[in-house]
């Protein structure tokens, strides 16, 4: 699957009422280590079909930052059914992403 | 069996990694987190040769490719243990067990923490260690800054261009930091410097909601803050080379300039190792030079 930009307008759809688990990836483009971070959440993304992967730019998406009281990217969210059950701050090497979703 | 195990995929260990595959060694590069080290999260380098701006990540993906094109194997596991047995040495990761005829160890240094309660479990929720990573999330917002060199100083700066109130707090009575970042700090109104004290405690529900300080006296005030940015300097990290590897009262690596430890073999690189300057450009060159060092003494004991 390709990682889904997540924005207000689809944030409800994507995310709340999603029926597969949602990995957000809160970042920035100015941020280095969340540019290094996509990469590997691209990799996961092509090789993974029950996780969905949704990026959310702080900068562009301040109220959904706040909501999720991010304050440190990159962040990564794990939400299911519409509630985060796991959170992760910093640069992660892939094996621990795919422990927090559960490979 | 390789040549040559590089510890750290900084600019000292990926640079080590150029001129041993130059010399075309079998190299294998060790990384706890990511490539590149410290120089990620900064946004413009403008003091490197030949670049006049550059941000980090661009500078240490430049770097990682050309180490990577040469050759170089690149593998993100974190060495644990080093042995030494003469001949050969060994340096183990929670996976593996590697073979090598020499080691650099190229292990940068990482932030120094204030070493208090929850200090830990607040990282992301109030507590930063980079200002101009996280400083956009506090918009309007009190912070405090703890620290008294030049990169609390330039925390400072930054954070009061952003934020509502900035507490600088120092534990001595005057600033290690450049004069004239000073300066442009005390004409901030939005500033508010505290000497002589400690932050000696964090107040937290789910995130940072105060700090306790304490001056020399030992008078408490507590502060609310929505967060604090830590900035008491940094630390190498050699203690799983201990054993073996001689190292400072402050934990660097005991090498001179021609990057060799106690041990035959081994050598360290950049910012890990006892030395003046701690820049990308001398951790580059520490990294030429201990590669140099190395592929010499495999070249002198092919025989064995
Ligand atoms: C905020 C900031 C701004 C800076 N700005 C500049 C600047 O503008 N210009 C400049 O010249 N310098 C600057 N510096 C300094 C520069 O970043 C360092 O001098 C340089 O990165 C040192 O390189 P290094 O390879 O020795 O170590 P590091 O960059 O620290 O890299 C060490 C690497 O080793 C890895 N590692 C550690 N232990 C292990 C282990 N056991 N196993 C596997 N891997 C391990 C780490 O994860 C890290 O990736 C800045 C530093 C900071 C923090």
């Amino acid at each position: 699957m390709e990682i889904i930009e997540v924005n207000q307008n689809n944030f409800e759809k994507e995310i709340l009422k999603s029926e597969k688990p949602v990995l957000i990836d809160f970042n920035a483009n100015w941020c280095g280590p969340c540019r290094m971070l996509k990469p590997i959440l691209e990799e996961i993304a092509k090789e993974n079909d029950s996780v969905k992967i949704a990026s959310i730019n702080i900068d562009d998406e301040e109220d959904l930052a706040d909501e999720y009281g991010v304050s440190s990217i990159p962040c990564l969210v794990f939400v299911k059914e519409g509630k985060e059950v796991k959170r992760s701050i910093g640069l992660q090497p892939k094996e621990a992403i795919e422990e927090m979703i559960g490979e | 069996m390789y040549d040559a195990i590089i510890i750290g995929a900084g600019p000292a260990g990926l640079t080590a990694a150029i001129y041993a595959r130059r010399a075309e060694k079998k190299v294998l590069v060790l990384e706890a987190k990511s490539y590149g080290g410290q120089i990620i999260n900064t946004l413009d380098i403008e003091n490197y040769p030949a670049e006049e701006h550059i941000s980090g990540f661009d500078f240490a993906t430049k770097l990682y490719n050309q180490a990577k094109n040469l050759g170089a194997e690149i593998v993100f596991e974190k060495a644990v243990e080093i042995k030494d047995f003469k001949s050969y040495k060994e340096v183990i990761t929670p996976r593996n067990t590697y073979q090598t005829k020499t080691i650099i160890l190229a292990t940068g240094s990482e932030n120094r923490k204030l070493n208090i309660e929850k200090e830990e479990e607040l990282i992301g929720k109030g507590i930063s260690y980079c200002a101009t990573c996280d400083g956009a999330f506090y918009k309007k917002k009190r912070v405090a800054v703890v620290g008294g060199g030049n990169t609390a100083l330039e925390d400072a700066l930054y954070l009061s261009n952003l934020v509502d109130t900035v507490y600088l707090i120092h534990r001595r009575d005057s600033f290690r930091g450049e004069e004239a970042t000073l300066n442009q700090l005390k004409e901030k109104e939005n500033v508010q410097m505290i000497l002589n004290s400690n932050v000696v405690a964090l107040n937290a529900t789910d995130r940072l909601k105060s700090i306790e300080v304490e001056d020399l006296e030992g008078n408490k005030q507590t502060i609310e803050v929505d967060g604090l940015f830590v900035a008491v300097g940094r630390i190498p990290e050699n203690e799983n080379f201990r054993q073996i590897i001689q190292l400072d009262s402050a934990g660097y690596i005991e090498a001179g300039e021609d990057c060799h430890t106690n041990v035959e073999g081994i050598y360290a690189a950049g910012d890990n190792r006892v030395k003046e300057v701690r820049q990308l450009v001398t951790a580059a060159s520490d990294g030429a030079i201990a590669a140099t060092e190395a592929i010499k003494y495999i070249n002198n004991h092919q025989e064995d």
